[in-house]
């Protein structure tokens, strides 16, 4: 049984670095791979909420305010102050923890829409905040961030580097960086999810009641997860702030929110590689729209409505149970 | 089991690859500019006749045989007013469709976003954003059309002066237009010994500014008022400002300098000033002024294409595309170096904004005079000077 556990846990993380190693082969030029680069940022950003909304059952409609904290740490602290990126990063998510925590322990005691409109004020709050420090945060203009450095290398997307002696370029190696990221992302995810407390988790997402009856501290689980995908956030948001270049409050906004929810939603809420494949299609969805101009957002939304109606579950969750269908169809027949 | 694995991978990237490919351009012959615009969104005032102006010349210019020989073609995309799309639009101008310029950028934020972007990739860049930010300090590959706020600030005060005005009261939107403004103001004030006796603040979405203007009728000494904000905000405060019975002199900044604030405000304006391009007011323009005839031909050039109100936005594109025409005819060729060489370098180019003279320290190229005073006058603007 736990062998079995085991297996399906690294399946899905094996499935994903593959393509990961894959996907280089059918980037045609570094724009593709900006976009994928952006891509595993985002994605790794939800798997976090995911842990939160999917496992735990707890809405967070102001995410993108932690997303917006860490990477307005990173770019203060490594711009402003000449730190290096690694140690900024680090502070920034134990803060942005701490903070989590602060605000996470009385407003994770409501329910329903009390928790979201909690939440979605702590991210509106946070945006203000950004939007109003001008001495600090450049204000609605935004600033610069420096690029990342790693044990004395800059990583810029316009560089050119040599890993083991194969010349690679910026986009590259961020490429490289970012997959390693996720992947790390996930692995811990999976871990949590298959632990007492991922177990703990969703039994407070079946029934509050019955996990605090079965001696489940669930006030404890459930802000250790809220703090655990702040954190998520919050390193995601440094990097994405690395590899932008530049950042505005908008990484901070109401809308940013909306979109990280969106997207677990549609790839499949509790299903770790389902949100994945949800950031996956909500960042690519713009880009294959813009030449439909006027259209856009006509065609985006529409592709939301029907995706909600039709596949109620979430993309990948719909598509594998049809596809286990069909397959247990087809094993049928052929017996 | 490790073949359906396989299998089902190689699916996935292929179905990922796939969608990657669609967004793949070809390489051409024609000279491409790049443009990326809030032609939708909360700055779709300021994108759409952009957008309209750049369609609109290019096929102009390619009707009488484009630039050195070679059409224009024109790649556009729509950053719907968010910064880091435009930063990704950006990117994709310069990867993806390696245009040779890029022209566009609608407002502060979304220009600053792909600054650092566009200056590691070395292509040259003309923004249609306001802030002095954009220019100030000089950036090697960034260019802009419009005057910087810091410019209208000028304007405005020396106007105030000129009408015997020292002291006098700011109101301001906390946006980045009305922040911006604000700093500039108060910088260009202590330069030119005048005095801000009151400084107060307003939000976006602020529906009622009669507290903020008390407070600075109640100040002692204030001798003027000047409003700098963008959108709703600064017709509210017009709206107010007549309500209280305010009897000073009121200034608004050029960020609503078109006709669709003379509706808004409606009688309330009445008095006002505000600096603006000559756009506003083509026919009034004395015959000598060079700008007149070009002022005159993008109106009607624009208004009989597009069959609707023309505006100083859309200006700013119109002079961005022209500095971009002639730097690629100066440089002879679209070598990205040569043509911001050329950029650099151009002087006394008569657009619809104002008189271009670039220089390696200035890549705006205009001065504050390229501002003109306009007062409303029974529901019109009137020229001042």
């Amino acid at each position: 049984m736990l062998n079995r556990f085991m297996q399906s846990r690294l399946r899905g993380l094996m499935v994903l670095a593959l393509i990961l190693i894959i996907l280089p082969v059918f980037l045609g030029n570094p724009f593709h791979y900006e976009l994928v680069i952006q891509m595993a940022i985002i994605a790794a950003t939800v798997v976090g909420l995911n842990l939160l909304v999917g496992f735990a059952g707890q809405i967070s409609l102001g995410h993108a305010g932690f997303f917006g904290l860490g990477a307005y740490f990173t770019g203060i602290a490594t711009g402003t102050y000449g730190w290096s990126s690694i140690p900024a990063l680090v502070v920034g998510a134990i803060a942005v923890g701490i903070i989590a925590w602060v605000v996470g322990r009385p407003i994770l005691r409501l329910k329903g829409h009390y928790l979201s409109m909690a939440t979605l004020a702590v991210g509106f709050i946070i945006a203000i905040i950004l939007n109003n420090e001008r001495a600090i945060t450049g204000g609605p203009d935004g600033m610069p961030v420096p690029a990342f450095d790693l044990f004395g290398w800059e990583l810029s997307t316009f560089g050119r580097y040599s890993l083991f002696g194969v010349d690679i370029s910026g986009v590259q190696a961020w490429y490289i960086l970012a997959s390693v990221v996720l992947l790390l992302a996930v692995w811990f995810a999976q871990n949590l999810i298959e632990s007492p407390i991922g177990r703990a988790l969703r039994s407070v997402k079946g029934s509050e009641v019955a996990a605090s009856v079965v001696g489940v501290d669930t006030a404890k689980y459930k802000s250790l997860v809220f703090v655990i995908s702040a954190i998520y956030a919050s390193v995601m948001g440094g990097l994405y702030a690395h590899f932008q270049g530049f950042i505005t409050p908008a990484v901070a906004s109401f809308e940013f929110s909306i979109l990280f929810i969106t997207m677990v939603v549609l790839g499949g809420m509790g299903s770790t590689f389902g949100v994945i494949l949800g950031a996956v299609v909500l960042k690519l969805l713009p880009q294959v729209l813009a030449d439909f101009q006027e259209l856009e957002t006509v065609m985006f939304g529409l592709i939301l409505m029907l995706t909600m109606i039709f596949m109620p579950k979430g993309l990948l969750p719909t598509i594998t149970a049809t596809v286990s269908k069909r397959m247990r169809k087809k094993a049928g027949g052929e017996a | 089991m490790l073949r359906t694995m396989m299998r089902r991978a190689g699916k996935c990237a292929a179905v990922a690859a796939a969608g990657l490919m669609m967004m793949s351009a070809q390489a051409a012959e024609p000279i491409k500019i790049g443009s990326f615009l809030s032609v939708t969104g909360p700055a779709s005032f300021l994108g759409d006749p952009e957008l309209k102006t750049l369609e609109m010349y290019v096929e102009k210019i390619n009707e009488e045989g484009g630039v050195l020989g070679r059409p224009l073609e024109l790649v556009h995309y729509d950053d719907v007013g968010n910064a880091s799309s435009a930063r990704n639009f950006a990117s994709r101008l310069i990867r993806s469709d390696q245009v040779d310029i890029i022209v566009g950028g609608s407002t502060t934020g979304a220009t600053m976003a792909a600054v650092p972007l566009i200056e590691q990739a070395q292509v040259p860049f003309i923004s249609l954003a306001g802030a002095v930010v954009i220019t100030n300090p000089v950036k090697k590959w960034v260019f802009k059309t419009p005057q910087t706020d810091r410019m209208a600030a000028e304007r405005i005060l020396t106007d105030m002066k000129d009408r015997g005005i020292t002291k006098f009261g700011l109101i301001s939107g906390t946006g980045g237009f009305g922040s911006s403004g604000r700093t500039q103001t108060l910088e260009v004030a202590e330069e030119m010994g005048m005095e801000v006796v009151a400084d107060v603040t307003y939000s976006g979405s602020d529906t009622d500014m009669t507290a903020q203007l008390t407070n600075i009728r109640n100040t002692k000494g204030v001798e003027a008022v000047l409003n700098f904000g963008f959108g709703q905000g600064p017709a509210i405060v017009t709206r107010n400002y007549a309500q209280l019975g305010m009897e000073l002199p009121f200034y608004q900044s050029h960020g609503v300098a078109s006709d669709s604030f003379l509706e808004l405000a409606g009688s309330s304006a009445e008095g006002l000033r505000l600096p603006a391009s000559p756009l506003l007011v083509p026919d009034s323009l004395p015959e000598d002024d060079p700008q007149k005839e070009v002022v005159q031909n993008y109106k009607a050039e624009y208004e009989a294409r597009w069959d609707s109100k023309v505006s100083t936005f859309g200006a700013y594109a119109y002079d961005g595309l022209m500095l971009a025409v002639r730097a690629i005819e100066e440089a002879g060729s679209t070598d990205p170096a040569a043509v911001r060489d050329a950029l650099e370098n151009i002087k006394g180019y008569v657009g619809v904004t104002g008189e271009f003279n670039m220089a390696p320290d200035d890549h705006n190229g205009l001065d504050a005079d390229s501002f003109r005073i306009l007062e409303v006058q029974n529901g019109e603007w009137k020229l001042i000077n």
